[in-house]
């Protein structure tokens, strides 16, 4: 493609820059709020704050139990557990499934692809108290692999038709040429497949981890302890009543989003290569 | 770390021992170090008792406890404002006090009283006083002409004379009893007295005069007051956090109402620790919750918790009575109205915060707004439709399960050799699939069949079809309301048609920029383009929240900057759907850029290059080639895009809160408001979340052609 003219480029540059901006300044006034001295809720249009302070970081980041242990420390241990056997729950079982529906047209694919779409189309609203007693009666309740369980189910759906789709795009004449070998399907999947589909895993992989990094209703409801609640029901625990306390709820959602923006940096090559949604491929 | 571990991992069900109390609270700061203070001190004198003390975010506290207790699961006590005795009371949650309470003001023990029985055991209150800075304010208005007439001077001076959260029926309430306007007289509920229209009229007057300021929010209040451009704030016991220190403070209870001679009353919530039902060790926690409540605790959460407490007795303690404000508190306590415990108090706040925002915007009269807000009321708690006969239903849902078991048991008769050959396929799918249907099919169905009942009080009576009947032939409202289910619906679907042409549009412009091979600094415009998805959206949601702000939100600040008038976003419906739109499109062009970019990579450039050897200009060339080639693959993800948007209840909730009256609400917020903000009618909330599905699943069969098409 040939090189647009200067006029042409500075433009562009000019759009993206100001694109940019407007992403960036609710951003900057979160970290500007979480710097600030003072709870209240800044209404200054500008986020970079006249006095620096790092006390909301330090005691959201002090907390302890009774006992002196720290709090912050055991929830964000919670949370990295609860998004990480998520995350490898719903890796299993969307890439098994993703990959069945991909290679093997058996009776029942289209109608069990069309019910995992359905299932997002259910509003969360009525599904807290049937899960709760669900939970319970598995004996699940207040337990961190019960919690990563539901989030498994909820982000399988995204996930398998992420996985269907670039399976999808993969060449099946390697996997042919395997069995043609003798090799079994699981070692086909393991060794051939699974290498290749690495990008789609990555999304798979941080897809479920940010849907349960970020939630916090459903933590809230089936979790009893404060030494078992996940990081977004802490933060959400410095809205009050009546009154809140910016201060520290800023600085908390600095903490939560840096693990996520990390994972973002760090993976965003494959995210741009993995993410596919289930398109099609004819 | 390996045992921490291993213990959190398994995490164990908290079981109670019989000498074991646990004890839920919401509380934080100063008042939860006070409490917990107390209960080690009482486990040292008592030995043989283990206190269990749980900070549970305030958010999720009611229904977790009403999750919790009656599946045996809850704490033997909790703290908790009273006014939800009506839901407990029949949800038998409380255990009724076997003796009176003592050592308490009236007005304390009257508020826990609900159906002729008291229950808990009162430890603090919370009621509105008035707060002021004492470098303007010499001495604090003792009526409301001369409340006015300080306003005024301060207005002339360039300042905000009251700052309240006036269009909050909370903070609205002082007026209302002052007026005589109170909901609950004689026995009958009505929002739309006399007292109640003179009280909205003194309202609407003090904002037309200039004396308090617009759209006034929380966190506006406190940084007037802050600053020093608020002489005068009215608001309760939480404000003392937020008080910059180097402000001269004043507390004192609100004035009276020049008009009526009567005092401006606020309503008092009482703080009472409960016994739990299901409590194994009723005894021992009653005698805890007596501890705490005996003089000498009480001085103690007074002190160091900052609390208002109830007990008479403290406020002989010189330490309390020689304090100001908790002396100013303890006046106001004097002159205030008991929240209702009723089910019906949850169901006023919605109308009359209409209604006041009708009157504030001018866009009622006061009697006219309070008319439709009793009106409104009214709806919202009528008595459930009568019972309805559940066999005929029992009989057809076995029908419909029968026939469709005999469905899939033909199709998969008829197809047994293909299956048998694919029987691995099923074995790869059937992880999945079982997860799904256990823990979100099952889920479902169970929450879709609640939409069948009537809730009320904690009573279920099974209602038949009546909720979709009621919601789909608009016989609450008139179909152009905008509390009607259409009305929502199109506002719903405009809501997700301008969403993803929004996100789409600019995620593939952004894609189709950043991956042009000439573009320098690609890779930081690409990181710091997708921060907005990395960031939980209910924080995100707030700061646009605060940048939309009429007077002093940056949005307006801005278009202040380049001569255009300031907007109030929240007062007209285009305006409040935009600035949701505008949050909602900063939040999901990302997913859409992404996936564009994936996209175009599988996009051979040769062919474009093709295209702009022959001449076509780079528009051209995108609609006549690339566009062509990267539909299919954009396809689902608009499908999936479009699901999230339509059931994106963070935004709407926290944005635009349904501004102005309700118009910008989608389905699953209106479905929100009926489980919780409109006295709890489960059912009706139920019924609207089993159309929304009705409607995504017509959507989607529109367009799952596509989406299906054979892979290989």
């Amino acid at each position: 493609m040939n090189r647009p003219s200067m006029t042409k480029m500075v433009l562009i540059h000019l759009g993206l820059i100001i694109t940019t901006v407007a992403v960036l300044y609710p951003v900057l006034w979160v970290v500007g709020m979480a710097l600030r001295p003072g709870q209240a809720f800044s209404l200054d249009p500008n986020p970079i704050p006249s006095s620096i302070t790092f006390e909301h970081f330090a005691s959201v980041l002090g907390t302890e139990t009774a006992d002196g242990e720290w709090l912050f420390g055991r929830q964000l241990l919670n949370s990295l557990l609860v998004a990480g056997i998520t995350s490898t729950v719903g890796i299993i079982l969307a890439t098994t499934a993703g990959y069945a529906m991909s290679r093997w047209a058996f009776p029942g694919r289209d109608a069990g692809l069309r019910i995992f779409l359905i299932t997002q189309m259910f509003p969360g609203v009525v599904m807290a108290i049937p899960l709760y007693i669900l939970l319970d009666e598995m004996g699940l309740l207040d337990s961190l692999v019960g919690l990563s369980l539901v989030y498994a189910t909820t982000a399988i759906p995204f996930c398998t038709w992420n996985m269907k789709g670039y399976f999808d795009t993969i060449p099946i004449e390697l996997e042919e040429a395997a069995w043609m070998d003798g090799a079994d399907r699981w070692t086909i999947f393991w060794t051939i497949v699974l290498p290749l589909a690495r990008p789609a895993l990555v999304v798979t992989g941080l897809f479920s981890f940010m849907t349960a990094w970020n939630e916090f209703i459903l933590a809230a409801t089936f979790m009893n302890k404060e030494t078992s609640f996940t990081l977004p029901v802490v933060l959400q625990s410095y809205v009050g009543d009546y009154g809140t306390e910016w201060g520290h709820f800023a600085a908390g959602a600095v903490l939560v989003s840096i693990p996520v923006m990390i994972l973002f940096f760090a993976l965003q090559k494959h995210l741009v290569a993995g993410l596919t949604a289930g398109s099609v491929k004819g | 770390m390996l045992r921490l571990f291993i213990i959190t991992l398994l995490g164990i069900l908290g079981t109670a021992h019989a000498d074991t109390l646990t004890l839920w609270h919401a509380y934080r700061g100063a008042e939860r170090t006070a409490l917990e203070t107390l209960l080690a001190e009482y486990e040292t004198l008592n030995p043989g008792y283990s206190i269990q003390p749980r900070a549970i975010p305030y958010d999720g506290f009611n229904s977790k406890l009403e999750a919790a207790v009656p599946r045996g699961h809850g704490p033997d006590l909790f703290i908790a404002a009273h006014e939800r005795l009506g839901t407990w009371v029949p949800l038998g949650l409380v255990q009724a006090n076997p003796e009176p309470i003592t050592d308490v003001p009236k007005a304390v023990e009257q508020a826990l009283f609900h159906e002729g029985q008291s229950y808990g055991l009162p430890l603090a209150f919370k009621t509105l006083a008035l707060f002021y800075n004492r470098d303007r304010i010499t001495t604090p208005p003792a009526d409301t002409n001369a409340l006015i007439e300080m306003a005024k001077s301060e207005r002339d001076a360039g300042r905000i004379g009251l700052a309240y959260q006036a269009t909050e029926p909370f903070f609205h309430a002082p007026w209302m009893h002052g007026y005589g306007g109170g909901l609950l007289q004689d026995g009958s509920v009505e929002l739309n007295r006399s007292g109640a229209v003179r009280a909205l009229e003194f309202a609407k007057d003090l904002a037309d005069q200039g004396l308090i300021p617009e759209e006034p929010t929380s966190a506006l209040v406190t940084q007037l007051f802050n600053d020093g451009n608020a002489a005068m704030v009215i608001n309760g016991p939480w404000f003392l956090g937020e008080i910059n220190p180097e402000i001269k403070l004043g507390v004192a209870p609100l004035p009276t109402i020049s008009e009526t001679g009567s005092a401006a009353a606020p309503y008092l919530t009482v703080e009472a620790i409960q016994v739990s039902a299901h409590s194994q060790n009723a005894d021992a926690a009653r005698a805890l919750a007596k501890w705490l409540t005996e003089t000498k605790q009480s001085v103690h959460r007074a002190l160091k918790g900052r609390q208002s407490v109830t007990a008479a007795s403290a406020y002989e303690d010189p330490r309390l009575s020689s304090d100001p404000i908790l002396s100013a508190f303890r006046a106001q306590l004097e002159h205030t109205q008991p929240m209702e415990t009723g089910a019906w108090m949850g169901s006023s706040w919605e109308p009359l915060a209409r209604a006041i925002r009708r009157v504030m915007r001018g866009a009622h009269s006061p009697q006219a707004a309070l008319d439709a807000a009793h009106q409104e009321f009214q709806v919202v708690t009528a008595p459930p439709p009568p019972p309805s006969n559940p066999w005929p239903y029992i009989c057809v849902a076995a029908l419909v399960l029968l026939g469709t078991v005999s469905f899939i048991v033909r199709a998969a008769w008829k197809q047994r050799a293909a299956m048998r050959e694919m029987v691995h396929a099923y074995r790869w799918i059937a992880p999945a699939a079982i997860s799904m249907g256990v823990l979100v099919i099952v889920p479902f169905v169970v929450g879709a069949a609640v939409s069948l009942f009537a809730h009320r009080d904690g009573d279920w009576t099974f209602v038949g079809l009546t909720h979709f009947i009621d919601i789909l032939f608009a016989r609450d409202w008139p179909l152009t309301s905008a509390l009607s289910f259409w009305f929502t619906l199109v506002v719903t679907i405009m809501w997700t048609a301008a969403n993803v042409i929004l996100h789409v549009g600019i995620g593939v412009a952004l894609a189709m920029f950043l991956r042009a091979p000439w573009l320098q600094l690609k890779g930081i415009y690409r990181v710091l383009l997708i921060l907005p998805w990395a960031i939980p959206n209910y924080i995100t949601a707030l700061i646009w929240k605060g940048m939309f702000h009429r007077q002093f939100g940056a949005i307006n600040a801005l278009l202040d900057a380049v001569g255009i008038e300031p907007i109030s976003w929240f007062s007209q419906f285009s305006t409040a759907f935009a600035a949701n739109l505008i949050t909602n499109t900063w939040l999901g062009f990302p997913f859409m850029m992404v996936v564009t970019l994936g996209a175009l990579q599988a996009i051979p450039s040769d062919i474009e290059e093709a295209a702009s050897i022959d001449g076509a200009t780079g528009w051209q060339r995108f609609w006549a080639v690339t566009w062509p080639l990267l539909k299919p693959a954009l396809l689902p993800a608009i499908v999936l895009g479009s699901i999230w948007t339509f059931n994106m209840f963070n935004i709407i909730y926290l944005v635009s809160g349904g501004e102005p009256d309700g118009g910008t609400e989608i389905l699953i917020s209106e479905a929100y408001r009926w489980a919780f903000t409109r006295g709890h009618r489960y059912g009706y909330a139920a019924a609207y979340a089993v159309l929304i599905f009705g409607v995504l699943l017509i959507y989607s069969k529109t367009t799952d052609r596509i989406l299906t098409r054979k892979a290989t």
